[in-house]
């Protein structure tokens, strides 16, 4: 037996089967002793793993919905309307992050020795102090230092920044806006075919046509066209002081803008460095070469170091978005009805379900990370160097 | 410039100095402030916006500051700038939570000990550092002692009671103790030439790095007694330590896979060759290199887990921001979120702005490259 085991053991092959094995049985006692556990405490407590709670009523007012919602509606679409949310949250922070990242990514190499000085100290200021404390102070600053509505700071008479939040004015469509649409698409179909023109045009003879402009007043000036011609079919709603509040127009509350503004400048940071580092790894050669054949700053700029930076940029930022996306899950310290706040804050109170929310709500997290991680696989993949 | 050829025969140029303007103060400001229109445009911009910056913060934080005051209304009597009398009023819980004022001794002597313990593991070439290594290796559980009590006639402290600044740095030591070798596990796991052990490795580190910290301390506060023995019940704190050092040991583990990857295959094909077995080659070429540029990385990560220590006040624990927020429910303070959460943000950028200073000097310290 001992021989026998020798043997195995020096041979590579079966030494890694018998170690697998070994992990194997392991697991499978590991996984065995958990769910004996939780088959023991669910009878103790004298519960079962179901998920029809989620189609009772909630019973809960969500104050920021994307689809209609009112506390009769079961516990799945308040989780609809949570994730909802967190995307709003989500694809707005990496907007402003997104710009606001480049542009002191961008003012961190400037040659002017004061303003990359500032830039540097935003960036260290910012990324040192954790997220959850930049939500709740823009959060604290919104309800503590901002005007009642009665005092609110309005700007020009349309939108007005107060302690409940900030009101916008609200387009309001009518009958006929049908033409709009249409025209919008045909300006983005004629743009796109344009561009495409453009290119193989300047492949072929060597011309060169103002695209950007052309095609900006086509985007701009077909769906304006349109507005007058099907009979100007939208008005705006502005907000007014009504009572203690404001009624009409488009309220975005304390919460979002604190979430959005808190997580999109701390992301900012973080995309600053990316971008800066992404620059600076381009070769010194590339610039000068550029230079050298008499390229434009700006087009030095546009065809030879940002598609190469490109390369080095995206996965990180990549990681980044997923980050402010995790991150928004801190709403639940202010209130803002996320994901986590509804089917993992209150449906969990409510219904007493902690395994089934949870699953959820990891599984939800989970799928959309993997998803935009494999994605940033793919797209790794396809822009590497190919190295010979 | 005509240069007078009768006067300086060729290759006779005397040594001029450089054109007044181009050098000293004057030069400076010129290259790096005022190169271009935009640049003096943008310069002149900025030091109006730093100007606007600096005035209001000084008026605010300290000249019409108010640093002691028996609650909000008497502090606005006073100044109109920051209300400082929210946090002096409690400076001893921001530091230590509601640990028992006569045991805070206790805390102290285990802080001090915190310094001598890590100084031999942040700097290499410290003197009697080997002896001093010894002491590092025991520290964890002198600090537990010391903390907890239950020993040596010690009066044992409950856990609830821990808080301040002094929670922050339990869990946050802790973890990142505790996360660097099982980072390392995992990472060797991933590069594992074993099936199994690869995609358990892999299952893990994806999972814990595709979901927010938060959902996991809830999963810890909530549904973590379920996969437990019935009947056991053990303490939040110890089950958030555990989840903070699961969720940074994935992160560790990826920064030290990338280092693992970076090391040239020659390396590995080297150790084969001299006959090293697989611990061998890992103890030996793998890891040393392969830790050596991850350390920023690493780093990198412990500042994060450092400063995700903050999210433990969504489930109930008092780390120097749950403490602010207990100061800002007291009816007397209502409404000086500001002042608070700006202290507590101060602390928290002192901390992990030395931490990231650090980095860099040990990267500098450690790179072998030729420049």
């Amino acid at each position: 037996m001992f021989l026998n085991f020798n043997k195995i053991w020096r041979n590579e092959k079966s030494r890694e089967i018998l170690i697998q094995v070994i992990v194997l049985i392991g697991l499978g006692w590991f996984i065995a002793w958990l769910a004996g556990n939780v088959a023991g405490n669910f009878e103790r407590l004298g519960k079962d793993l179901s998920y029809e709670f989620l189609g009772i009523p909630a019973g809960y007012d969500i104050n920021q919905y994307l689809i209609p919602y009112n506390n009769r509606d079961t516990h799945l679409r308040a989780a609809i309307v949570g994730l909802l949310n967190t995307g709003l949250v989500a694809i707005f922070g990496i907007i402003i992050a997104t710009i606001f990242g480049l542009f002191l990514g961008v003012l961190r190499l400037s040659k002017n020795w004061l303003a990359s000085k500032i830039a540097y100290w935003y960036v260290e200021f910012t990324r040192n102090v954790p997220i959850l404390l930049h939500i709740l102070l823009w959060h604290g600053i919104i309800i503590n230092t901002l005007p009642h509505p009665k005092r609110a700071i309005d700007f020009g008479e349309m939108a007005f920044l107060t302690n409940r939040g900030f009101y916008l004015p609200k387009p309001i469509t009518e009958s006929g806006i049908e033409i709009i649409y249409l025209f919008t698409i045909i300006g983005i179909i004629f743009s796109v075919v344009f561009y495409k023109y453009t290119k193989k045009l300047q492949e072929n003879t060597g011309k060169q046509l103002p695209v950007f402009w052309i095609n900006l007043s086509v985007l701009i000036l077909l769906p304006v066209i349109a507005f007058f011609l099907s009979g100007m079919p939208v008005s705006l709603s502005i907000p007014a002081l009504k009572g203690f509040n404001f009624r009409g127009g488009f309220h975005l509350s304390p919460e979002l803008i604190a979430l959005t503004f808190a997580l999109a400048i701390y992301t900012a940071a973080f995309i600053a460095e990316i971008v800066r580092a992404g620059i600076l790894a381009i070769d010194k050669g590339q610039r000068e070469a550029a230079e050298s054949i008499g390229l434009k700053q700006n087009r030095v700029m546009s065809l030879i170091i940002l598609p190469q930076a490109r390369r080095v940029i995206i996965p990180p930022l990549t990681s980044q978005y997923l980050n402010l996306t995790k991150n928004s899950s801190l709403a639940i310290a202010i209130g803002y009805m996320d994901l986590v706040a509804t089917l993992g804050g209150i449906s969990l109170n409510q219904t007493g379900r902690e395994m089934e929310t949870m699953v959820l709500v990891l599984l939800i997290y989970l799928s959309v990370s993997l998803s935009i991680s494999s994605f940033m696989n793919w797209y790794n993949h396809k822009v590497k160097l190919v190295d010979r | 410039m005509e240069i007078d050829n009768k006067k300086y025969p060729p290759g006779s140029y005397p040594d001029l100095p450089p054109p007044p303007g181009t050098i000293g103060v004057i030069g400076w400001l010129k290259n790096n402030l005022f190169s271009s229109i935009n640049n003096s445009l943008l310069t002149i911009i900025s030091i109006y916006l730093v100007y606007l910056l600096v005035d209001g913060a000084i008026n605010w934080f300290v000249l019409d500051a108010v640093f002691d005051a028996n609650d909000k209304p008497s502090c606005r009597k006073i100044g109109d700038g920051a209300c400082w009398a929210v946090i002096t009023r409690r400076v001893d819980q921001f530091i230590y939570g509601f640990y028992p004022h006569l045991e805070r001794w206790r805390v102290d002597l285990t802080f001090v000990m915190l310094f001598i313990a890590a100084a031999p593991l942040l700097y290499p070439e410290l003197v009697l550092r080997k002896y001093l290594l010894w002491f590092s290796g025991i520290y964890p559980f002198i600090a537990f002692i010391l903390i907890k009590g239950g020993f040596f006639g010690l009066e044992l402290i409950d856990t609830n009671l821990f808080g301040g600044a002094m929670l922050t740095l339990i869990i946050g030591v802790t973890s990142i103790a505790c996360s660097l070798p099982l980072g390392i596990v995992l990472a060797l796991g991933r590069q594992s030439n074993l099936r199994l052990v690869k995609v358990l490795s892999v299952c893990f580190i994806e999972f814990m790095r595709g979901v927010p910290l938060i959902t996991l301390l809830f999963v810890a506060s909530t549904m973590l007694n379920y996969f437990l023995p019935p009947g056991t019940n053990f303490n939040l704190l110890v089950r958030v330590i555990i989840m903070m050092t699961f969720f940074s040991a994935a992160y560790i583990a990826e920064v030290i896979r990338g280092g693992i990857q970076a090391i040239p295959k020659g390396q590995y094909e080297a150790a084969d060759a001299i006959g090293l077995t697989y611990w061998q080659t890992t103890r030996f070429i793998t890891l040393p290199q392969a830790l050596k540029i991850s350390i920023p990385g690493i780093v990198n990560t412990f500042i994060g887990l450092y400063k995700d220590t903050t999210l433990v006040v969504i489930i109930g624990l008092l780390d120097p921001l749950g403490i602010g927020r207990a100061a800002l429910a007291d009816t007397k303070w209502n409404g000086l979120s500001t002042e608070t959460y700006l202290f507590v943000a101060l602390i928290f950028f002192i901390s992990c702005f030395a931490m990231s200073r650090y980095s860099l000097w040990l990267e500098k310290k450690l790179s072998t490259d030729h420049k």
